[in-house]
């Protein structure tokens, strides 16, 4: 029982790094309607900013809110330049550029900060909380800062004028601009809070999991299911799906008998399809009914 | 995730932009296809062993990119598990080769065989998910297969992390050709074979049946198509052809490796199919070749930067030809022909 409750707190808190990551695709999706490759590795990049600021002297704090705003014009920077001249490109397309975009920014992180480890502060401390080792305060912080990303969000689109607008781009363009909403700037708008959102996400992560240009690559695909499994069309579900899936895999890594320390990920991805299977459209999210 | 209705697929080579609008005509695209084989057929007499050898690989990569070209492009289903079939195909001969001595030639279709059958019953759930879902699922199929074939009670077959080396064909007696070249010949016949039976497929009642299920599923059920055994079968015979183009990699390569057949090899394939037009069959060479050479000359021009410079040239082609090599050709050829008309 010891055992159980401890592994599903660390589920919780590696959980809660997916659960970001979840949040930032959900956010990208529900502006431009597929996944962006290269989240991960804009995460990466923001978190290598910090780390440089910091380097030059910052408090955390400073460098946390400079990466932030950073990234969030790079992401507005990165749909204008790149993005809005394909935008009627075919989709495979467009997802041929998101990992062109992957690419460019692992390399470039590579060559200017090269590859080896690097340490990354934490603002919460590493100290173990509740007494015993069951989560430490900086596992409970990255608990903390999602739930209140999430309702930052949850008031920002139910209780904001942008919030609607980009919550009408997303569900009817067409109708959308003849209510002189200006949709390709909310498509913008999209992926600067999703970059920023990455930014986040990365500096909670890297404490744990050290910065190096490939730190990124299977948080995101986690991230990735998780959102899968919560339902893209639901930011809630996403986040949920983010801890689900953090604590599938603790407990697969654990409980298995014989193979489950080897192939904790494959156990973990046959449990998301299987739950697919009986929920095609995510455990939250909405199944999209076509007019024919 | 909705793809492109691509809906003319056309047999046109890259070097058909050079027979301007003769190409229009069926005689004159036979002629543009007969000059290619032709000269893939002298390459071999020319070329140094490496070059032979890379061609071999941009065919076999070609060959791979056809097969998840017949899923996507035609019948309009997402995979990110390809890298995960042609693994299967490579494992599958190389095992047949090193534990019973099987010829390499017989390694082929029983690789096909596999593949079709792990194609098919991965088709049956991927019936319920469509887009990004479908995506998520196959995957899971991409990051499974590395860790099961390191997986330690398999080792004996797979030989773990290892992986198995093989030996290099020989070429019958009697025929003056060396083992490069050889297999060369070999993967151009089989890769010419496979060409024809996916253009007679596409240009079939068959095809028709799956490009309508691409474009609007439910008008196409209501026309009486079956749409989830034609995707089902779709599924399989993608696998076949990805399969087999993996058991000709082993082959050429003579070496297989789980890490050689992750996610990232499935990344290649999508990025060739895009490069050279989504649901065009030549178009599936184009992006062989693309996913051959263009690394190689990224890390020429910069070692460190290699990623960096890879991106910027995929990004400028997306942006030249956003619908492929085989979208840019038609283009071109479209243009020519309303000039001479003028």
């Amino acid at each position: 029982m010891e055992l159980l409750l401890q592994q599903v707190m660390a589920g919780l808190a590696n959980g809660a790094i997916y659960a970001l990551m979840a949040l930032a695709v959900v956010m990208i999706y529900q502006a431009i309607d597929h996944l962006n490759f290269a989240q991960g590795e804009m995460a990466m990049f923001s978190t290598f900013i910090a780390w440089q600021l910091i380097q030059w002297g910052q408090p955390y704090w400073a460098a946390f809110a400079i990466t932030v705003v950073l990234s969030f014009l790079g992401g507005v920077a990165i749909e204008r330049i790149l993005f809005k001249p394909i935008h009627n490109a075919p989709i495979l397309a467009q997802l041929g550029a998101f990992i062109a975009l992957f690419s460019i920014l692992n390399s470039s992180a590579g060559e200017i900060w090269n590859f080896t480890i690097k340490s990354f502060p934490t603002p919460f401390g590493m100290e173990p909380l509740l007494g015993e080792r069951l989560i430490s305060t900086h596992e409970a912080g990255m608990i903390g800062v999602t739930a209140v990303i999430l309702g930052l969000l949850y008031l920002f689109f139910r209780g904001s004028r942008l919030g609607l607008a980009m919550r009408a781009a997303a569900a009817n363009p067409e109708s959308a601009r003849l209510v002189g909403i200006r949709v390709g700037w909310m498509i913008a708008l999209g992926w600067g809070m999703s970059a920023a959102i990455g930014a986040v996400a990365g500096m909670l992560i890297a404490p744990v999991v050290f910065l190096e240009p490939n730190m990124m690559l299977g948080v995101l695909l986690y991230g990735f299911s998780g959102a899968v499994l919560g339902g893209l069309s639901s930011p809630g579900g996403a986040v949920a799906g983010g801890f689900a899936v953090g604590v599938i895999e603790n407990l697969a890594g654990t409980f298995v008998p014989y193979f489950g320390r080897e192939l904790k990920l494959s156990i973990a991805l046959v449990v998301i399809v299987a739950v697919l299977l009986v929920r095609p459209a995510g455990l939250f999210g909405r199944a999209v009914v076509s007019r024919v | 995730m909705r793809l492109p209705p691509d809906k003319t697929v056309a047999i046109e080579g890259p070097a058909a932009a050079r027979h301007g609008a003769a190409l229009t005509r069926p005689s004159g695209r036979l002629l543009a296809i007969a000059a290619m084989v032709v000269a893939a057929a002298l390459v071999p007499l020319i070329a140094t062993n490496f070059v032979i050898f890379q061609l071999t690989l941009v065919m076999v990569y070609g060959l791979a990119i056809l097969g998840l070209n017949l899923l996507t492009g035609i019948n309009g289903q997402f995979s990110l598990g390809h890298s995960a079939f042609y693994g299967i195909g490579a494992y599958t001969a190389a095992i047949l080769m090193d534990k019973i001595d099987l010829g390499y030639v017989w390694t082929l279709p029983c690789a096909g065989a596999v593949c079709f059958l792990v194609g098919l019953l991965f088709g049956l759930p991927a019936l319920r998910l469509q887009g990004l879902y479908l995506a998520l699922a196959t995957f899971a199929l991409a990051a499974a297969l590395p860790q099961i074939l390191k997986f330690g009670p398999l080792e004996d077959f797979t030989g773990g992390v290892q992986g198995i080396v093989l030996l290099k064909p020989d070429p019958p007696a009697g025929v003056p050709l060396n083992p490069d070249q050889w297999l060369y010949y070999f993967t151009l016949a089989v890769l010419l074979a496979m060409l024809a039976g996916a253009a007679n497929l596409v240009n079939s009642r068959t095809g028709r049946a799956l490009m309508a299920i691409r474009d609007h599923p439910i008008a196409a059920a209501a026309m009486g198509i079956n749409p989830a055994l034609y995707k089902t079968v779709t599924f399989g015979l993608s696998a076949f052809y990805t399969g087999v183009a993996g058991a000709l990699g082993a082959i050429a390569v003579q070496f297989v490796a789980p890490d050689s057949f992750g996610f990232l090899l499935s990344v290649s394939f999508l990025v060739g199919l895009v490069i050279g037009g989504v649901g065009s069959i030549p178009g599936s060479l184009v992006g062989g070749l693309f996913v051959l050479y263009v690394p190689n000359i990224a890390e020429r021009v910069s070692t460190g930067l290699a990623g960096a410079i890879y991106g910027v040239i995929l990004l400028l082609v997306i942006f030249v030809m956003p619908s492929g090599a085989a979208g840019f050709t038609r283009l071109a050829l479209a243009r020519a022909t309303a000039w001479r008309a003028r």
